[in-house]
């Protein structure tokens, strides 16, 4: 039993962890290009100077003296994100949306939990101690634009920010998903944590149904809308920018995470050496088809366009459009 | 290219290792499992004479070629004597020398043997001996003997049974009883039975040996026949002709020489003791190795102190442990928090015992816990953060000890067993994730370590496992290409069965 459904797994095109990291991060991802994407300071620079957007970058705290610079950096804006430089999963990651009145030093958070400045310095230092970081070490802390996400899912979103993880397989975007935040994790767009992922057809830049867990939804389960059938807005662009991150990394099997500014429209918030596999899920279907095909037509000199419009072309979802007459 | 490197260089470690031991379990005869003893006879030949005037030479027939015994090792215990081994025409000869000695005096040797069927007669075959010199009468006699039981047999095993048969007949013809009218010991008569053979050109002698049966106080050697029929020697009862060996016959000594010879001394006596003993069977073929001069041996733990071998001795279970989490993590796809906590609790619980270890680390860890939670309200620096758990966990398991102490529960003495450092760790680690993403995640990836640690204690604990490891520890090279090709294994762990399970089209 176990064989057999390991062998439609395997039918279906379904990659495992193993293979993941055996086959596509050990051979195409070298360490030395880690940095590039595990510190998100390095990430924002290199997407700059590749001509990319990326949410504004009003500060670096680096150092554990430096903590006391937090309301210089922050200033009199009203809402901003702090984050470890080199944080995973979406951990660590402070979402502060407004501040209170009355008290300008506190702070209200998107889950809307006021805090006060003594809390985010203190937070502050646990990112700069490496509380988050993947290795243990020191680690720097971001603080950023905080992203006035798209209304577009506004309605299928608990909190938090939205956002759009392309895999981008040798520059060719493979798959893509929606990640909502739910309550459950807490405003936060990581699957680890509770949130939704919806599948995203790459032809047509909708989506399709959601996962939660591993388990398929069609309806978000805080607002209870419909997860299904949304369409992205500027999806082309989404698909170039999420190939180009190939070009900025050098990483051949790559995450690409995107949001939707209301204003600025698309920005790439991070990108991601390992990508997670629940992306499968969210689309119903395999990656290791799709990565079959694009080494089919692997093209080392194609332009970040022609890459993404051969995934638009390509990678269609063969949705069931049969019609059911009742009678 | 990269996969057939390490399929390649998995290959070559699991053939080096496993050669390895297989040549020291068949070749040089290590045990498979623990406890495997062997019986071991110690042989002591006590010499007791009263010491002449002059000097003193004794010379002691010892065994050379012992068929279905392995020597383990011969010692003599004399006091004042030179010692040397010689051989003699009879065999290994033991001789003692001094030059003056007082009243009665008594040696020791001792030769320790074990049964091992692989040791054959690996005698030369001996040269047909020529006829002997043998005065009339007895030379007519000898010559119609030999041409009657000609006649009636077929071969020299036939022939030697049918001169044995004549020879201890109870009523003997002339020919024999003027043969054997001076012959009255066994070894007389063994003595005249060679000499008949060897007018019949057939190669025989005496052999002299030791039954061993368990422990005996005293014994004597028994004479037997042995001829050889032209491939291998053959033994023959020769008060029956039947042709047997009793059963753990050690052949002490061949020819018709003396066992003793004594210059300068009188009242010689030679007794015989057997003891049996039962010895591990790993101290066997070290010894047995050491004597074929195998390198092997070389790098034998059981050349290392006693304290070293027991360090070992747990140490060598850690690459099973490991072994156990690669597989547990990799190809089951259990989560647990870092990568060789594990590893440690298991051998933590090997002290504790498993049912107190869990107890006491699920203890530890939720005190621990919930301490860090407050610690968390403090708002400390990472690591001076670290460093406080570290001490509440050193308080707490202070307090372990002391409460079950008065409790009079002695088992939670041993919470001092547990690494704190990384019990520490884990705590620190399972806060950050009960903070980040729930308790859930934070108490299924606890579970999660618990259950690698429990399996690989079950597994670091097997007795049989933990022998094969400290007496063939090139068995770790067999565990190193296991985990090298898991570490290229790229199928579906077998939770993600379930969790892609909706991937599966039905």
């Amino acid at each position: 039993m176990m064989f057999a459904r390991a062998q439609r797994l395997r039918e279906a095109g379904v990659l495992g962890l193993n293979e993941r990291n055996t086959n596509f991060i050990m051979r195409l991802n070298p360490r030395r290009l880690y940095p590039r994407v595990d510190d998100k300071v390095i990430t924002k620079e290199l997407a700059l100077e590749a001509g990319m957007a990326v949410p504004e970058l009003y500060g670096v705290i680096s150092n554990q003296g430096e903590v006391k610079e937090f309301s210089d950096i922050v200033a009199e804006r009203e809402s901003f994100v702090v984050k470890p430089a080199q944080g995973s999963g979406g951990d660590g990651i402070l979402v502060v949306t407004g501040r209170s009145q009355r008290k300008r030093d506190s702070f209200r958070l998107a889950s809307g939990v006021l805090i006060s400045k003594g809390e985010i310095s203190h937070h502050i230092s646990n990112i700069v101690g490496g509380q988050y970081s993947l290795s243990g070490n020191r680690d720097k802390a971001l603080i950023e634009y905080c992203v006035n996400f798209d209304p577009v899912f506004a309605e299928v979103s608990h909190q938090g920010v939205p956002d759009i993880r392309v895999i981008v397989y040798r520059g060719y975007p493979a798959m893509a998903m929606v990640r909502l935040p739910t309550r459950a994790s807490d405003g936060k767009a990581n699957l680890h944590q509770g949130a939704v992922g919806a599948g995203v057809d790459m032809s047509l830049g909708e989506t399709l149904t959601g996962v939660l867990g591993n388990e398929l939804v069609d309806e978000h389960p805080d607002t209870g809308a419909l997860v299904a059938g949304l369409q992205i807005p500027q999806w082309d662009f989404i698909l170039e920018t999420a190939a180009r991150g190939f070009e900025v990394t050098e990483l051949g099997y790559l995450g690409v995470d995107m949001v939707i500014d209301r204003d600025l429209g698309p920005m790439i918030l991070e990108m991601n050496a390992r990508p997670g596999l629940n992306i499968q899920i969210a689309n119903g279907t395999g990656l290791a088809h799709r990565i079959a095909r694009i080494e089919e037509v692997f093209d080392p000199d194609a332009l970040p366009e022609e890459r993404a419009r051969l995934a638009r072309r390509e990678f269609a979802t063969n949705r069931q459009t049969s019609i059911q007459f009742d009678r | 290219m990269k996969q057939q490197y390490v399929y390649g260089l998995a290959a070559l470690l699991a053939i080096v290792g496993l050669s390895v031991f297989v040549y020291k379990w068949q070749v040089l005869d290590f045990p498979l499992t623990k406890n495997q003893e062997t019986p071991v006879y110690t042989i002591e030949s006590s010499i007791r004479f009263d010491s002449g005037p002059g000097s003193i030479k004794v010379n002691l027939l010892i065994p050379t070629l012992t068929p279905g015994f392995r020597m383990l090792n011969e010692n003599s215990v004399s006091r004042g004597y030179g010692f040397s081994l010689n051989y003699g025409s009879g065999g290994r000869e033991a001789q003692w020398t001094i030059r003056r000695a007082d009243g009665s005096q008594t040696i020791y040797y001792r030769i320790s043997v074990y049964e091992d069927e692989g040791i054959d007669q690996s005698d030369t075959t001996p040269p047909f001996p020529p006829p002997p010199v043998i005065n009339e009468p007895f030379k007519t006699a000898v010559d119609v003997i030999v041409a009657d039981v000609k006649e009636q047999s077929a071969d020299t095993a036939s022939f030697t049974a049918e001169l044995i048969r004549r020879m201890t007949d109870a009523s003997p013809d002339p020919n024999v009883a003027l043969l054997l009218s001076n012959a009255t010991t066994r070894a007389e008569l063994v003595d005249s039975i060679t000499t008949i053979l060897a007018s019949a050109r057939i190669p025989a002698r005496m052999v002299h040996g030791i039954e061993l049966q368990g422990r005996q106080r005293n014994t004597e050697p028994v004479t037997w026949l042995e001829v050889h029929d032209g491939d291998q020697w053959r033994y023959f009862n020769p008060m029956t002709g039947e042709e047997s060996l009793p059963e753990r016959f050690l052949i002490w000594w061949r020819g018709n020489e003396p066992l003793i010879s004594v210059e300068g001394g009188s009242n010689v006596q030679v007794e015989f003791a057997v003891q049996e003993n039962h010895l591990d069977a790993v101290a066997i073929a070290e010894t047995q190795a050491a004597q074929q001069g195998a390198r092997a041996i070389d790098f034998s733990l059981y050349s290392l102190p006693i304290q070293t071998q027991a360090v070992y001795s747990v140490l060598l279970m850690i690459p099973i442990g490991a072994l156990i989490m690669v597989i547990l993590r990799n190809i089951v796809g259990i989560d647990a928090f870092g990568t060789f906590m594990p590893v440690l609790i298991a051998l933590a619980f090997r002290e504790t015992k498993l049912l107190w270890g869990v107890i006491l680390f699920s203890v530890l860890v939720a005190l621990g816990l919930s301490i860090r939670f407050l610690l968390e309200k403090l708002r400390l620096l990472l690591v001076p953060r670290l460093s406080a758990v570290l001490i509440v966990v050193v308080i707490l398991m202070l307090l372990i000890s002391l409460m079950s102490h008065r409790l009079g529960m002695e088992t939670g003495l041993s919470v001092a067993l547990f690494p704190m450092v990384i019990i520490a760790m884990t705590i620190e680690r399972m806060s950050v994730v009960w903070e980040e993403r729930g308790p859930v995640d934070a108490m299924r990836a606890g579970a999660g370590s618990l259950l690698v640690a429990i399996t690989a204690y079950v597994f670091m604990g097997l007795p049989w496992l933990e022998h094969l490891i400290f007496t063939f520890p090139e068995l770790l090279l067999v565990i190193l290409s296991l985990v090298l090709l898991a570490g290229r294994y790229t199928g579906y762990r077998l939770l993600e069965l379930s969790r892609f399970k909706a991937l599966t089209g039905q």
